[in-house]
């Protein structure tokens, strides 16, 4: 087959065409595009166009990959109450506008920083928010998401203990952030072991503390998995001579929630999705990871930090950096490079904008409407609510019959109802989790109680 | 810099706070309201959050739009950092994930509530699959570092089934930092490996390195230098007859999208930025994306689940892989960035992700052809999208690539990658891509030949640049020595 | 650029002042690696107890954009670290053989430092062919 002359295709994404080529061509020295490429083989040269769909128009781009969104069943056309780790928080409309933002939409990371100091500045911002939080002293400018944030964690953690090779995670921390944690360790040495809940489903302590001898770590999430609050203090006192880390999976409990800093916890990790982002099929979310002063320089990934120019202006650069990759290569605290730099500036707008008093009406809102539908579904004959501990905005619930049942049936009344635990844990075929945030309206609550019922009953004929 | 200097830079969104305002409304509670104490014991709960912000939506408006002035970006101008591949970033892409179908899919919803979405992965796998020549790819890992992770732990997995997982990995030295962490972190220990005189590998050196107890060999094609790895099939097949494999950095993909496959170089894995090469926009530093391509060799351990096809046309999420080496994330990767790329593929179509290539490559030559006669050529390869001068010329004059860089800030343009490849003593690593018109190529050639003209007329000019930017030269060594990593309210 | 004659020097830019009465080496980089470096921002030392061995390493010195590995030029135990140097870092740029010393250490074999170590002289030359490179 013919290839197509570079010299006579165009494409509205690259400028250049024809009549450059010829001239550039000319400046270069060679007759064509072609003798550009000759330091490519032969033998593995592709010689042929590659087989895929295109060039698209936008119309035609918009028209398939629209039909694509339509084919989903989403929060968009049902009432969704599915959280576990992924939570529908409203985000103010300014959000998205400004970060359409070229400024900051298209700019590489800060390595220059005369000409960065916005999204600098921003990160700064971003940090002291983590920090206020918290309660913990020093935050860095993003990692991934909740679950390699964990795993960060443990890692800067065992780098605190040198002879110890044995970290604790709670069994209710969120089961992709614990399988992501024995990815990440399987070839470091590092041995992990799972400590259980107790009837209440929080940590069962007397496990944790048979097992924190000899530990360098404790991982507990709060809100856990089954959205139970735990008690860091207890956790603290069970766990004597570990680091401890705290994991937050739903950002917005830090609203009303006391923060882990402020009960002798040394890491706090998780997850800002919670903080007004889309729940996009799980990503890009924005992992955040915060720590204790004397923990700073064993920190993964970027800090930014005040300073001032040489005409003594106060401005920001990225500081720290021999920690990093680009410097100290093999021996570097973690091998991140690309962040989720644009994901944490819309936690920072999110956070500014919510502030004091809106971060904790959020989360008092979040609590009562989802304590309103537990209340309602605890006089639902069938509904079981096995868990006794405080509950933020998640729970778990039981019904006679398999969550999967359950939960179709609800889907038929247009409710997204809920997780089934069933493929995270053993025996727990006929229980779900559900998540209720400030979106949700009291009707689509009561509408929730009426169908669940209704699906019960269904059931049992 | 469009943005004047003022005497001083924004203040922080924490000085803008006063009592009492608000930057959001909620609708009223529609429940019954419980007591706080029935729900939560007061132990558990704090009671405010200290020292955060109370703004006006004003505030935040105005305070990040000031913020966005003193950034420059691509859609400002050309951006010509090396190895990061810094094109332009199609409106469309950005349309098409927020979509409401897609943007509110929530990760943990069965497959038959999501089929657009797994259908949309699997074309996207399916499209990476032709542009590598490889017959798998993982979507899971949401970075190139991330990706560099997932393969070398597969190749650990691999060998170690096989009876043992060796011991080292080789890279040489004009390799990104990531890859020998990411080596670290998958459990090896790194040799490197020295360059030749073209910056690329040496056949008998590397014949030397492989040991039975090498593992893999890290290698960026083309390299840091641009400069294509033209015996890489013999590289292939040396580490391949010792039983090691080979891991390719497809950061510089932008060099030969569509003109050469991986897979067809014997590569065993490879990582695409597709914040690179498939445009997604940088943001600041992320989000990204590091799907990572495989050789039928390293298949089996592929992070799970994948996204697979069934005979009726309906896709679902496989966790049935005993060899995998587990999931590298929680949920589906960065699917949304993912989204925008299948985007672009789709808009380029065959011939123009081949014409990427083909531009890329005329515009880095252009520009080399139009400074080799100003700025030092330390490696005189023929190089491909990137091309990499030294401050070798001007250092006489006391005048260094540090400098070079802030000045051509003065000039308009975003400076390239400094001080990298390591290989290179004060490197100016410049990597126009395809997006740039010839007019911008010449302003920015001609802004670095009146450089070159200042370092030698008057280079205290350039010692001292930036003079326009928002800020000029920064204290760094005062904020590492003291560290103000937050504010700090007043006392 | 200063070299001190009563001080000894390790290839790896280290210097070594004995106190031969105490039996105590007083140990910090030299005026040229700090000039190499450039603005030293942070000194990680190890503790006081610490038992070193000849060309063990020590700790690590940080410029902005570098870090490099420090090694102990003699053999012993840490008997005192410059714990000024966490608060000022740069007193190794501006003072790097007083006030800018780094760790203390009792030699287990003082004969080490004429055996493993250069005189002022011997230093001088050995930066001379380095640079060269």
């Amino acid at each position: 087959m013919t290839l197509p002359d570079p010299l006579t295709s165009h494409h509205r994404y690259i400028p250049n065409a024809s009549q450059d080529v010829r001239e550039m061509l000319d400046v270069v020295g060679v007759d064509s595009i072609d003798r550009l490429f000759d330091t490519i083989p032969d033998a593995v040269k592709l010689n042929r166009l590659l087989e895929v769909p295109g060039p698209w128009s936008e119309i035609e781009t918009r028209r398939w990959f629209r039909g694509l969104a339509a084919k989903n069943r989403t929060a968009v056309d049902h009432a969704s109450f599915l959280g576990g780790g992924a939570y529908a928080h409203y985000q103010p409309a300014c959000i998205d506008q400004l970060l359409l933002r070229a400024e900051f939409l298209t700019a590489y990371t800060p390595y220059q920083p005369e000409v960065s100091q916005g999204t600098l500045q921003s990160i700064f911002e971003y940090q002291t928010h983590q920090c206020l939080l918290t309660g913990l002293d020093v935050a860095n400018a993003s990692l991934y998401d909740g679950s390699t944030a964990l795993c960060e964690a443990v890692l800067l953690a065992e780098r605190m203990h040198k002879n110890k090779t044995k970290v604790l995670i709670a069994k209710s921390v969120h089961p992709h952030y614990r399988e992501t944690v024995r990815t990440y360790i399987q070839n470091l040495g590092i041995e992990v072991v799972e400590v259980g809940w107790s009837d209440d489903g929080r940590v069962d302590l007397d496990a944790l503390r048979a097992a924190a001898e000899g530990a360098f770590a404790v991982a507990v999430q709060s809100p856990n998995f089954l959205g139970v609050v735990e008690d860091y203090d207890a956790i603290r006192a069970a766990s004597e001579g570990t680091t401890r880390i705290a994991v937050v999976a739903e950002a917005t409990s830090l609203g009303i929630l006391t923060p882990p800093g402020a009960h002798g916890f040394d890491i706090c990790v998780g997850e800002g999705q919670a903080w007004g982002i889309p729940t996009q099929f799980g990503g890009p979310f924005v992992g955040f990871m915060v720590v204790r002063d004397a923990l700073k320089r064993h920190m993964p990934g970027r800090l930014v930090g005040e300073t001032v120019d040489v005409d003594g202006r106060r401005a920001y650069v990225l500081t720290l950096a021999t920690r990093e990759q680009h410097i100290r290569r093999g021996k570097a605290t973690s091998n991140i490079c690309t962040n989720e730099a644009l994901i944490a500036l819309a936690a920072n707008m999110y956070l500014s904008l919510l502030g004091k008093e809106g971060l904790r009406e959020v989360a008092l809102q979040s609590m009562q409407k989802a304590n309103y539908l537990r209340t309602k579904l605890s006089e639902v004959r069938g509904v079981e609510l096995p868990f006794s501990g405080p509950v933020y905005n998640e729970f778990v619930i039981r019904t006679p019959f398999p969550a999967s049942e359950i939960l179709a049936d609800l889907e038929h009344e247009k409710i997204l109802g809920g997780i089934p635990l069933a493929g995270f844990f053993e025996g727990r075929a006929n229980d779900f989790l559900a998540a209720v945030t400030e979106l949700h309206t009291r009707e689509q609550l009561d509408h929730y109680v009426a169908a669940l019922s209704a699906a019960i009953s269904r059931e049992r004929r | 810099m469009s943005e004047m200097k003022s005497a001083h830079t924004p203040p922080l969104i924490f000085e803008h706070s006063k009592t009492g305002r608000r930057g959001y409304k909620l609708p009223a509670l529609d429940v019954p309201e419980e007591a706080l104490d029935a729900m939560i014991p007061a132990a558990l709960r704090r009671e405010e959050i200290a020292n955060e912000v109370e703004v006006s939506e004003v505030d935040v408006i105005r305070h990040f739009t000031r913020l966005s002035k003193l950034n420059v970006s691509i859609d400002a101008g050309l951006y010509p950092l090396g190895s990061c591949t810094m094109k332009h970033n199609p409106r469309i892409n950005e349309e098409i994930a927020r979509t409401p179908g897609f943007a509110h899919s929530h990760p943990l919803q069965p497959d038959h509530q999501v089929q657009g979405n797994l259908e949309l992965l699997w074309h996207l796998e399916q499209t990476l699959k032709e542009i590598f020549g490889m017959p798998r790819v993982s979507l899971q890992p949401v970075a190139g570092a991330h990706g560099e992770l997932t393969g070398i732990l597969m190749v650990h997995k691999a060998l170690a089934k096989s009876g043992n997982p060796r011991k080292y990995i080789l890279i040489p030295d004009s390799a990104h930092g990531t890859n020998p962490a990411s080596a670290a972190f998958a459990g090896y220990e790194i040799r490197e490996l020295k360059s030749n005189s073209r910056g690329t590998v040496e056949l008998s050196t590397l014949e030397a390195a492989v040991t039975e107890d090498v593992a893999a060999l890290m290698i960026t094609v083309p390299n840091t230098l641009g400069v294509f790895e033209s015996e890489i099939r013999s590289i292939a097949d040396i580490l391949h007859a010792k039983g090691a494999y080979l891991y390719c950095d497809g950061a510089n993909l932008n060099a030969f999208v569509g003109i050469a496959r991986p897979g067809d170089m014997g590569v065993d894995c490879i990582h695409s930025n597709l914040h690179k090469t498939f445009s997604t926009p940088h943001g600041g530093g992320g989000p990204g994306a590091g799907p990572v391509g495989v050789s039928e060799r390293l298949v089996p351990y592929l992070p799970a689940p994948t996204v697979e096809r069934r005979e009726d046309g309906s896709f679902y999420l496989d966790y049935s892989h005993p060899d995998s080496i587990g999931r590298m994330r929680a949920f589906n990767g960065n699917f949304n960035v993912l989204v925008r790329a299948l985007t672009y593929m789709r808009s380029m179509g065959p011939d123009g992700l081949r014409r990427i290539a083909q531009l890329a490559v005329l515009n880095a030559n252009y520009i080399r052809a139009r400074l080799k006669s100003s700025y030092h050529l330390p490696y005189d390869a023929p190089s491909l999208h990137e091309v990499v001068f030294s401050d070798k010329n001007q250092t006489a004059k006391d005048v260094h690539t540090l400098d070079i860089a802030k000045r051509l800030m003065d000039y308009g343009f975003h400076p390239p990658t400094i001080y990298f490849p390591l290989i290179v003593s004060g490197a100016l690593m410049i990597e126009p891509t395809e997006s740039e018109p010839k007019e911008e190529l010449d302003a920015f050639c001609e802004a670095m030949i009146a450089i070159a003209r200042e370092c030698d007329e008057r280079p205290e000019l350039v010692r001292t640049a930036p003079h326009s930017t928002p800020v000029r030269r920064l204290d760094e060594a005062r904020a590492a020595r003291q560290p103000v990593l937050r504010w700090n309210p007043a006392i | 650029m200063s070299t001190p004659e009563d001080s000894k020097y390790a290839k790896s830019h280290e210097y070594v002042h004995f106190d031969e009465k105490e039996g105590i080496g007083t140990i910090g980089i030299t005026d040229y690696a700090q000039k190499e470096l450039g603005d030293v921002v942070f000194v990680e030392l190890p503790q006081v107890g610490t038992q070193l061995e000849a060309g063990d390493e020590l700790g690590s010195i940080e410029s902005v954009k570098a870090v490099s590995e420090l090694f102990s030029p003699v053999s012993g135990e840490v008997v005192e670290v410059n714990e000024a140097l966490a608060e000022k870092p740069e007193l190794v740029n501006t003072d790097s053989y007083g006030d800018g010393w780094m760790v203390r250490i009792k030699l287990s074999d003082p004969s080490e430092m004429d055996e493993l170590l250069m005189n002022a002289e011997e230093y001088e030359e050995y930066i001379q062919t380095e640079a060269g490179h």
